[in-house]
């Protein structure tokens, strides 16, 4: 259990590093695949096996593929996109205080909600994370946002062929 | 519940090795003589005109984006369906109103001719 | 450790089995598309050709490699690899037969057996496209973009129709796990109970593995031979062991869903059942190309998001009414 976390946890954040250190886009592209696959993993570990699924169905089935299209019509080309000169002025401080700051703080929540002393194997409901648990609370307790739901992917479909206009249709 | 999905990586190892198996012996077995012509983008013998890359229609980005938002509905009706029998009419009819919300888009993107390809 | 030697053990046998009965597909296709067009096929090698199997393995692997040089070097060498791994990844999770008693242990027929395996495998399969698009992207070639970008938007379109099509079954079975789902169908196969829901399943079959008459991707007298174009040697290989586990695998989940999966008369025992029906797909699959034309791609669109994706909502609806009225 231990060895699965800290694999894919090194996974994941070599994952969300390579998505901002790839010079390719598609390369970005594929780490942050691989940083949804590991994040799985985790869900897993967790128990989460419904979420752990549907993390890899929609992120890594739907919405990257969505990003390669994007890549594929905007900048396909393999060559790294040229850096502009143009940058901010103290940028990379900036960059470097604002990651060290939020990096403290994390470690600070994480140090006050008792990393370290989880218990270790605390009994859970049977069925927990399971696909009919999962059912039986969004069709109960989560009845309101899970209507809901439906609206925002209305509202999604609507922008799409808002955005895209009648012209190019 | 991570043991039921171990298999997966070992199964996934051992292909690697086969993987591995075939790509070595392939190496010292395979000729290698590269030129100029042969490492060329085949374009059925000619000379390769222009780049690789073409533009590509809006259709496509269209078709995957309104995909996410079916995918994401399919996902709400896993759940639904284990659990189905023991909700009874009403399950039936808390899916109906979420199923006909999005139908609702799909008629939308259909009249205005989104899902059209010409 | 006992498990994971047990299961190491069983996925060798699982990959050679899976990989032989690939080699001969390859060979029994390429003969039943002779007999189809009144051609004999290959026989040159070995009686009725058996032996071709072994000379295109030889063939592939001693073929040169070739990387183009306006290819992205390191994509091209992992396309065809995550292919074969998100196929091989599928097929983990299909029971070849009910659970065997050996040396005083029940062994499962299936490598995993999670709670949630028709989920996993529609997870896994979702995944297949990027072998192709990344394959194509990375060849820089442009049939190879082509190719990559039709099947993707095909893919995709077909997943939806494939997704909601089980639904049914899944109301149905009240399970997602693929065992209960073939226990659920010990009286009645639910090919009979949701025939709508099979039909959709079996066409978005033939899309999700880019066969005739879907196989736009590959379309050879327009693209050439579409996202594999660059490709030689052991990396077209491998694309092409992808494509064969993947029409086993679609074959198998449509016997387990549909077809009672190892259910059947006991004068045969289930995993011979189970095979035979698995075998009977893999011969439509064959069938098919033999007999169908391909479709225009605008026709395979529309057909999929105009006519599939309504049709699979209303079985669903139908469906669902159906089981809570009764």
């Amino acid at each position: 259990m231990t060895a699965v976390f800290w694999i894919a946890g090194i996974l994941a954040v070599a994952g969300a590093l390579g998505v901002i250190v790839a010079k390719t886009p598609v390369h970005s592209v594929i780490s942050l695949v691989v940083n949804i696959l590991a994040l799985a993993a985790l869900y897993l570990a967790l128990h989460a096996e419904f979420l752990a699924l549907i993390q890899v169905i929609v992120y890594a089935g739907a919405i990257m593929i969505l990003f390669l299209f994007v890549i594929a019509l905007l900048t396909a080309r393999k060559d790294p996109i040229e850096r502009t000169e143009g940058k901010l002025e103290g940028q990379r401080e900036l960059g470097l205080v604002t990651a060290v700051g939020g990096a403290v703080l994390m470690i600070a929540v994480a140090a006050s909600a008792g990393l370290g002393r989880m218990p270790a194997n605390e009994a859970l409901p049977s069925g927990f994370g399971s696909a009919a648990a999962f059912g039986r609370e969004l069709l109960t307790t989560h009845i309101f946002s899970f209507e809901l739901t439906a609206f925002v992917l209305l509202a999604a479909v609507i922008g799409v062929v808002v955005l895209v206009g009648r012209r190019q249709l | 519940m991570l043991d039921q999905y171990t298999g997966v990586g070992v199964f996934l190892a051992v292909g690697a090795l086969f993987v591995a198996v075939t790509l070595l012996a392939g190496k010292l077995l395979r000729p290698h003589n590269p030129y100029p012509e042969k490492l060329a983008t085949y374009e059925c013998g000619e000379i390769p005109v222009g780049e690789g890359q073409i533009k590509f229609h809006i259709r496509y980005y269209i078709f995957s984006l309104i995909f996410v938002v079916f995918d994401v509905e399919t996902v709400f009706l896993y759940p639904w369906a284990v659990v189905f029998e023991e909700m009874g009419l009403f399950g039936f009819v808390v899916m109906m109103l979420f199923i006909g919300t999005l139908v609702e888009g799909l008629v939308y993107a259909w009249k205005k001719g989104a899902l059209r390809w010409v | 450790m006992e498990m994971v030697l047990l299961l190491l053990l069983k996925s060798i046998v699982w990959i050679v089995v899976l990989l032989s009965i690939f080699a001969f597909l390859m060979l029994f296709e390429r003969k039943f598309l002779g007999y189809f067009q009144l051609r004999l096929g290959p026989n040159r090698t070995g009686p009725w050709g058996l032996l071709q199997p072994v000379a295109d393995a030889v063939k592939i692997i001693i073929k040169e490699d070739i990387i183009p040089r306006e290819a992205d070097r390191i994509t091209y060498k992992l396309a065809p690899i995550a292919s074969l791994f998100v196929a091989l990844a599928a097929f983990a999770s299909i029971p070849v037969g009910p659970p065997i008693e050996l040396f005083g242990r029940t062994i499962e027929l299936s490598i995993v057996n999670p709670n949630a395996g028709v989920l996993l495998l529609f997870a896994t399969t979702s995944l297949g496209v990027y072998g192709i698009t990344l394959g194509g992207w990375a060849s820089q070639s442009k049939y190879s973009l082509l190719g990559a970008l039709r099947s993707t938007a095909q893919m995709i379109s077909y997943e939806l129709s494939l997704g909601l099509s089980i639904i049914g079954v899944l109301i149905l079975a009240g399970s997602l796990n693929l065992y209960d789902i073939v226990q659920a169908q010990e009286r009645v196969w639910f090919v009979l109970l949701n025939p709508v829901g099979f039909l959709i399943f079996f066409i978005s079959m033939f899309a999700e593995t880019n066969r005739v008459p879907f196989d736009l991707p590959e379309a050879e007298t327009e693209l050439v031979s579409g996202y594999s174009t660059e490709y030689s040697g052991m990396r077209f290989g491998m694309f092409m062991i992808a494509e064969y586990i993947n029409m086993i695998t679609m074959s198998a989940l449509a016997a387990l869903l549909y077809l009672g999966g190892w259910n059947g008369p006991s004068f045969l025992p289930g995993i011979v059942w189970f095979a035979l029906k698995v075998t009977l797909f893999i011969f439509i699959f064959i069938w098919v190309r033999a007999t169908m034309p391909r479709l225009r791609y605008d026709r395979l669109m529309s057909f999929g998001w105009k006519v599939m994706l309504p049709v699979a909502l209303a079985n669903l609806v139908i469906t669902a009414a159906a089981v809570s009225l009764f």
